[in-house]
């Protein structure tokens, strides 16, 4: 009881003090908030992300900023929680950040509702909502690069070419096995549109959430034994999947991860028995021996300021990060070519820079991501920007490419982006942006 | 010295059967409710409303409502998040499906269906007790997990599963507003704690009390076990439904099945169990500790770790996190068995006699 008297104001004290000190904020600095995971059961796949993230915006530092402006930054821990990252959000928000990038696709949807009132850009590169990339509707998301969408798109091109043509996909099985959450249902319509148009049959397979236990969905694959298995998973889930696809016999040629569930935490448990496993890129994969990987290495892990481990610089999610990372800040640049170089610009002027990005191969190659990435040119309407995929296999050590660039087919994609945009619309009683919105 | 109850006599039942026998209390209570309902506004910020208030607020309402089940009629339940979402989505179903649905009855309705899905779930409460009963509360939570993952009907058939209101509205005022979520809140926080109180000082409080701590000699006395155990968890249920409902509309906006996880059952039961059982004051304490010191933990490490002069990384922080909130947990119950809320009596009981205990 005594204990518990001292301990009480000493404690109250304390959160007031640490209460006061998150709101201060930096006006010089540009602060891009990092909502990261390191822990939980999705960590092992979120760490190297944030890494990647948090070692661009290092390199930017070491580089001098943007035009001069240094980028300040903050890490937070979301263990993949939707409560804790709009927890996180609104902690960050008081720093007046330049964009923020959710990393999961639920916290997506819950700050999807709030950005817009706050006036603070929700980039989401390769996840999120997949009709946010209609930016007639979706003034504040940038899912750009790729959407869900996109990924299941191209996965099933990379199917109908591998069998031949869209014809000789007919009659055939395919089986979505998904993560049991949002992330997990977002591809579902596309694939059944691309079913009713080729006539194939979709086979649904949920597998719950964090997908530790999958015993029942491989049964069910062993039973039904489609012709092509579509694995959209992420952390625990995608190792587990392959190990039972393993057990259970089930050819790794046949299976196509989406980008979330084609790293090398993914794999590398299995080595040996992933091989042949295929898996689609949001346009990079693995890649050692590019420029901007031998720059980060140069400046900042040879000299000890790295984030993470050595080895893992340039490996899949790394990079992901790392891209997705250039990307906030390439619409910090463009933002600041319009409202004034050398200055800090706010969550508002940030919007408009990540709507006209135009990052041509040109200034890709001067960046570092030559081979990497292909250009991406946003405008008011198409918040994604390109739509371009590649498909990479693991061979035991690495992944390679074995499919030439692809894209998402515009006569798809285009019209189910709009309807569900527009539903969405018709929901919040929102009206559409008009051309005259686009030039604010 | 301050508070003591000397010189305060009752002279009438309607003085003796208060809410607050005390003078000092009822002072008390009312500065607090001032406090919440007309300072707070004004100095709390933007992040302390959204991440910390509106949980809070919610939470305690929530927890109060496990309390009547757990705490008052001794039936452990863990499918608390279950009734949290048969509210949510009970709510959002009426809410999007009618048209021109306001939204007080639309969240009123929502703890309506967690109540018949509560004493749907609670049937078994009349065969099995303690240990079993839990297990058999469990089901309703991978029920209400499975029903609202794969029933698309609930979900209006949304593609990804997750649903959003947005543009709430109660008389006529918008509710976009940190301040106007928060007092909607409070206010309906104020008359449900209100109402559970009157309800758990009554007749079928004290039947609740009585099935808790014997129900053989409950039903002796004659109380009906059936009428007493499907009440409580009717009560408690549509409470915990109307929680359901605010945690979702208010809190998050846009949410998914897994906003009430069966981990949001355990968090409901450690608040009752941490906070006090059978004390309605137990559900806002133990609401405080389980919602704002995770939270508070995760800032004030690296605070200390920076006026120490080193930097610590988010891992650590949130192992740190975990670890302390674990060891204090642990540290709670065996320094006071009977929750927070019976340190708050201890507390009162001592002021009582200060300067001269005895």
């Amino acid at each position: 009881m005594k204990t518990f008297k001292l301990v009480l104001p000493v404690l109250l004290t304390a959160f007031a003090l640490s209460a006061t000190t998150t709101v201060h904020a930096q006006s010089k600095e540009q602060f891009v908030p990092v909502l990261s995971y390191r822990t939980g059961p999705y960590g092992p796949n979120g760490t190297p992300w944030a890494n990647g993230f948090v070692d661009y915006l290092k390199l930017m530092n070491v580089k001098g900023g943007i035009n001069g402006v240094k980028i300040s930054y903050e890490e937070c821990e979301t263990g993949y929680d939707t409560a804790r990252s709009v927890e996180c959000y609104e902690r960050l928000k008081s720093k007046n950040p330049s964009f923020v990038q959710t990393l999961s696709t639920g916290a997506t949807f819950a700050i999807t509702e709030k950005a817009p009132g706050d006036k603070i850009p929700v980039v989401t590169v390769g996840y999120g909502r997949s009709e946010s990339a209609d930016g007639a509707v979706f003034k504040w998301n940038f899912p750009i690069a790729g959407t869900y969408w996109v990924a299941a798109d191209t996965i099933l091109q990379a199917i109908a070419k591998k069998e031949g043509d869209w014809s000789s996909i007919k009659g055939k099985k395919i089986a979505l096995v998904y993560h049991d959450s949002p992330f997990g249902k977002e591809p579902i319509p596309l694939m059944q549109e691309r079913s009713r148009i080729h006539g194939f049959e979709l086979q649904l397979l949920p597998v719950t959430a964090p997908g530790v236990e999958q015993k029942a969905t491989w049964l069910q694959v062993r039973q039904a034994r489609p012709d092509y298995v579509v694995l959209w998973g992420w952390g625990v889930m995608n190792s587990t999947a392959i190990k039972e696809a393993q057990a259970t016999g089930y050819p790794r040629e046949k299976m196509y991860g989406v980008w979330w569930a084609g790293a090398e935490p993914d794999v590398k448990d299995v080595a040996d028995g992933a091989k042949g496993y295929n898996a689609v890129t949001i346009q990079h994969g693995a890649e050692p021996n590019s420029d901007i990987v031998k720059t980060l290495l140069a400046q900042l892990h040879s000299k000890g300021q790295g984030t993470g481990p050595k080895e893992e610089v340039g490996q899949v999610l790394y990079l992901r990060g790392v891209m997705s990372a250039m990307i906030g800040i390439e619409g910090i640049r463009a933002a600041q070519e319009r409202f004034g170089k050398g200055k800090v610009m706010t969550g508002e002027q940030v919007r408009w820079g990540l709507e006209n990005l135009n990052l041509t191969q040109a200034k890709l190659d001067a960046l570092g991501f030559k081979g990497v990435m292909r250009p991406i040119s946003t405008s008011c309407m198409d918040h994604m920007g390109a739509a371009w995929t590649r498909i990479h296999t693991w061979d035991g050590q690495k992944w390679v490419f074995t499919s030439d660039w692809m894209q998402a087919d515009e006569q798809i994609l285009k019209p189910l982006v709009k309807a569900t945009a527009d539903k969405y619309a018709t929901e919040k009683k929102l009206v559409r942006r008009t051309g005259q919105d686009c030039q604010s | 010295m301050f508070y003591r109850e000397n010189g305060q006599f009752k002279t009438s039942y309607p003085q003796d059967q208060q809410i607050f026998p005390i003078a000092q209390d009822r002072v008390f209570v009312v500065l607090l409710l001032l406090v919440a309902f007309a300072a707070v506004p004004f100095f709390a910020s933007d992040y302390m409303f959204r991440a910390i208030l509106i949980p809070f607020v919610i939470m305690a309402m929530a927890a109060l409502g496990v309390n009547i089940l757990v705490g008052y009629c001794g039936q452990i339940s863990l499918g608390s998040g279950a009734f949290m979402a048969v509210g949510a989505y009970g709510a959002y179903n009426f809410f999007a499906r009618v048209p021109e649905m306001p939204l007080l009855p639309a969240l009123l309705l929502g703890g309506l269906c967690a109540t018949a899905f509560g004493v749907l779930f609670g049937l078994p409460s009349l065969r099995v007790r303690g240990l079993y009963l839990a297990v058999a509360t469990l089901a309703a939570q991978f029920f209400a997990d499975w029903m609202f993952l794969r029933v698309k009907w609930f979900t209006l058939d949304t593609p990804s599963g997750s649903v959003s209101v947005s543009n709430l509205q109660v008389f006529g005022m918008s509710l976009d507003s940190d301040v106007s979520k928060y007092l909607f809140c409070l206010t309906l926080l104020v008359v449900i704690a209100l109402l559970a109180k009157n309800l758990v000082r009554g007749a079928i409080g004290r039947e609740w009390m009585a099935i808790r701590d014997m129900d053989v000699a409950a039903a002796v006395i004659g109380i009906r076990p059936m009428y007493a155990k499907l009440s409580a968890f009717a009560v408690s249920s549509f409470i915990i439904g109307v929680a359901g409902s605010l945690w979702a509309f208010i809190y998050l906006g846009s949410w998914e099945p897994s906003a009430f996880s069966v981990d949001q059952s355990f968090r409901l039961l450690f608040m009752v169990i941490i906070g006090g059982m059978g004390s309605i004051m137990g559900g806002f304490l133990g609401a405080a500790f389980i919602v704002i010191l995770p939270i508070f933990l995760n800032q004030f490490l690296p605070m200390v770790a920076g006026l120490a002069g080193f930097e610590i990384s988010t891992t650590v922080v949130s192992h740190a996190e975990l670890m302390i909130f674990g060891a204090m947990i642990v540290w709670f119950l065996i320094v006071e068995p009977h929750g927070l809320a019976k340190l708050w009596s201890i507390g009162k009981q001592k002021m009582r006699v200060w300067p001269f205990p005895y």
